[in-house]
C-alpha cells in the first residue's frame, strides 16, 4: 500500500483513491499505418521491471488524470507530475 | 526407479532412507536442440513431452531459482475447465483431460483431488451467465450444470444462502470433475519424469542474453555459461516481457501481483472448491487442512511478489460474508505470484513472427495452474514441429494484429 500526491488536489491520499490508465505517452499512429502498427499501438506495452512511467486518475477525488513516476517493485514513487509540465520540459 | 507399493515396502526395512534422487544433478552441455527458459510447471512440462514425444531431441530447462518457485508455488491449485468460448474450453479440457490420466503417466502422485468446483452467482445477470455458460460448456462435452440455492445449501451445509447479506447467493455452476492438485508434486513429478527422458533441468541459471543473428536463435547468454540452441521457448509467465525485450520485441501483456494467502491447518471442513466472481474470492482446503484463499488483481502493474494488502482485505471480508464460520479462523500466511494478463485474458502460444526459432508460452494471466499439462503439450508440439498444435493455433500472437481475439475476460467462471 502506498500514498500518492495529488497534484491537483495537493494532498497526499492512499492509493485506493486512484485508478493508474497504464503506460503514460502511448504515441498513437496515423490513419494510414498498417494493422501491425494498430495492433502494436492497441495491444502491445513495454511493461518493464523496476522505473515506470503510468498515468494515474484521481478517480475519487478530483478525476484528473497526471503522470507517476513509478518502481514497480518497491512501490517507491520517484515523481508525481502533471502532463503539462513534461510539455514545458520539451 | 518405478515408484510403487513395492518399492515403498522393500524400502521399509532401510527405514525408508535409501531412496534415490528424483532426478539427477546434471553438468550443462554447451548445445542442446531445445532450451526451454522457465522451471515452472508449464515449462517442466513442455520439456517433459518435447522429450516424450520427440524422441531424440536433447532438451534442457533453465531456471533462474529453484524448479516450480515461482508461480507454480503460489497459486491456489484450482483444476477447472467450464470456460466460455470454444478455443478455450478445448485447450483446457484437452489439459483436463491430460490431468485425469497425470499421475500414472509421471509415475508421481500430483494428488489430483476431483472435488468439484462451484462457482457462485449474486445477481441476475450472474445467473444468465451462469446459465450460458453451463449449456456452453455441455455443447463442448464439458460436465457442468446450474444448481439452486436449495441444492447448494445441501451441498455445502456452511455456505452462507440466507437473504440477509449484502450479496445473496442466487444459484451457482458446478463442474464435478473439477478440483484440486498438489503444486509442488506436479513441478517436482514433470520434472522426474522429464530428467527420466534425458532432460537437463539446470537450476540457478539465469538467462542474460537472447543471441539472434538475421532474425534466427542461435543460443544463449546465462549465469551459468553460453548456450548453443536454434529453438528456444520461454515460459518465464509475469516475466515474459524482460525475455522479450532480450528479443527487440514487446508483448502485448502487463504484469501484476496476484495475492492468496492460506489458514492455519484445521479439520476437514470444505470439501469442495468454491469461487465468487462478483464479490471475488475462492477458497478450498487443502489435504494439509488449511483454507487455501485467493485474491484478485493488484489494480496496477508490479512485480513485487507481495501486493496491496487492500485487496486482501476485500477478498477477505468476501470469504467471511459467504462462510461466517471462517470469521475466526487465523491466517497463517500471505503472499503474490507476478502473472502476465493479456488483454483478452487468454495465453499466448506461440512461435514468435520476428525471431525464427523463438517461441513464447506466456500471458496465462491469473489461471495458468490448471492448464500445466495442456499448455505444456500443446507448446512442445508446437516447438517440435515448428508450427502451431491444432489446439494452440487459436492462441497465436497474431491474433494482436488480425484482432481475432478470444474474450475470456468475464466470460469464464471468474475475473480475470
Amino acid at each position: 500500500m502506498f500514498l500518492i500526491h495529488c497534484p491537483y488536489c495537493g494532498e497526499l491520499r492512499d492509493e485506493q483513491e486512484y485508478r493508474c490508465a497504464g503506460e503514460a505517452f502511448i504515441q498513437r499512429p496515423g490513419l494510414d499505418c498498417t494493422d501491425e502498427q494498430w495492433g502494436d499501438y492497441v495491444f502491445n506495452r513495454t511493461n518493464p521491471k523496476g522505473k515506470v512511467i503510468e498515468q494515474w486518475a484521481h478517480s475519487a477525488g478530483c478525476r484528473k488524470l497526471f503522470v507517476v513516476e513509478r518502481n514497480n517493485v518497491t512501490n517507491e514513487i520517484y515523481a508525481v507530475r502533471t502532463f503539462e509540465s513534461y510539455k514545458e520540459q520539451a | 526407479m518405478k515408484y510403487s507399493w513395492l518399492e515403498v515396502f522393500k524400502a521399509g526395512f532401510s527405514g525408508q532412507k535409501q531412496w534415490p534422487a528424483a532426478w539427477p544433478e546434471v553438468s550443462p552441455k554447451a548445445a542442446y536442440d531445445v532450451v526451454i527458459v522457465g522451471g515452472g510447471g508449464h515449462g517442466l512440462a513442455t520439456a517433459y513431452y518435447l522429450a516424450r514425444d520427440f524422441p531424440g531431441t536433447r532438451v534442457a530447462v533453465l531456471e533462474k531459482g529453484w524448479i516450480g518457485g515461482g508461480n507454480t508455488g503460489r497459486n491456489t491449485t484450482i483444476v477447472r475447465s467450464n470456460y466460455l468460448w470454444d478455443e478455450a474450453t478445448n485447450l483446457y479440457e484437452h489439459s483436463m483431460k491430460l490431468w485425469e490420466g497425470l499421475s500414472k503417466d509421471l509415475n508421481f502422485n500430483v494428488m489430483f483431488s476431483q472435488r468439484g468446483v462451484y462457482n457462485l452467482g449474486h445477481t441476475l445477470q450472474d445467473m444468465r451467465d451462469i446459465e450460458r455458460r453451463v449449456n456452453a460448456n455441455m455443447l463442448n462435452g464439458v460436465d457442468a450444470e446450474v444448481v439452486s440455492v436449495a441444492e447448494l445449501k445441501e451441498r455445502i451445509p456452511i455456505l452462507e444462502t440466507g437473504k440477509q447479506v449484502r450479496y445473496p447467493v442466487m444459484g451457482a455452476s458446478c463442474q464435478p470433475r473439477a478440483g484440486v492438485a498438489r503444486h509442488d508434486a506436479v513441478a517436482w513429478g514433470f520434472a522426474r519424469a522429464a530428467a527420466k527422458h534425458g532432460v537437463d533441468i539446470i537450476q540457478n541459471c539465469e538467462v542474460q542474453a537472447l543471441d539472434i543473428e538475421a532474425g534466427r536463435m542461435k543460443g544463449l547468454q546465462t549465469s551459468r555459461g553460453y548456450f548453443k540452441a536454434e529453438r528456444v521457448g520461454c515460459v518465464t509467465a509475469g516475466h515474459s516481457s524482460i525475455l522479450a525485450a532480450m528479443a527487440g520485441i514487446r508483448l502485448p501483456v502487463t504484469s501484476h501481483p496476484l495475492q492468496a494467502f492460506v489458514s492455519e491447518p484445521m479439520k476437514p471442513v470444505l470439501h469442495t472448491v468454491v469461487m465468487s466472481n462478483a464479490v471475488h474470492g475462492y477458497v478450498s482446503q487443502s489435504d494439509k487442512g488449511d483454507l487455501v484463499i485467493g485474491a484478485g488483481l493488484d489494480p496496477y502493474s508490479g512485480y513485487s511478489q507481495r501486493g496491496s494488502p487492500h485487496v486482501i482485505d476485500h477478498c477477505a471480508s468476501a470469504m467471511i460474508e459467504l462462510f461466517p464460520i471462517f470469521s475466526r479462523v487465523r491466517l497463517n500466511r500471505q503472499w503474490g505470484g507476478i502473472v502476465d494478463v493479456c488483454p483478452d485474458a487468454c495465453p499466448i502460444i506461440s512461435p514468435i513472427p520476428q525471431v525464427k526459432g523463438l517461441y513464447f508460452n506466456c500471458g496465462w494471466g491469473t489461471g495458468g495452474f490448471k492448464a500445466t499439462p495442456g499448455s505444456g503439450h500443446v507448446f512442445a508440439h508446437t516447438i517440435g514441429q515448428d508450427q502451431p498444435h491444432p489446439l494452440a493455433a487459436p492462441f497465436h500472437i497474431n491474433r494482436f494484429v488480425t484482432g481475432a481475439l478470444i474474450d475470456e475476460h468475464g466470460a469464464a467462471a471468474v475475473a480475470h
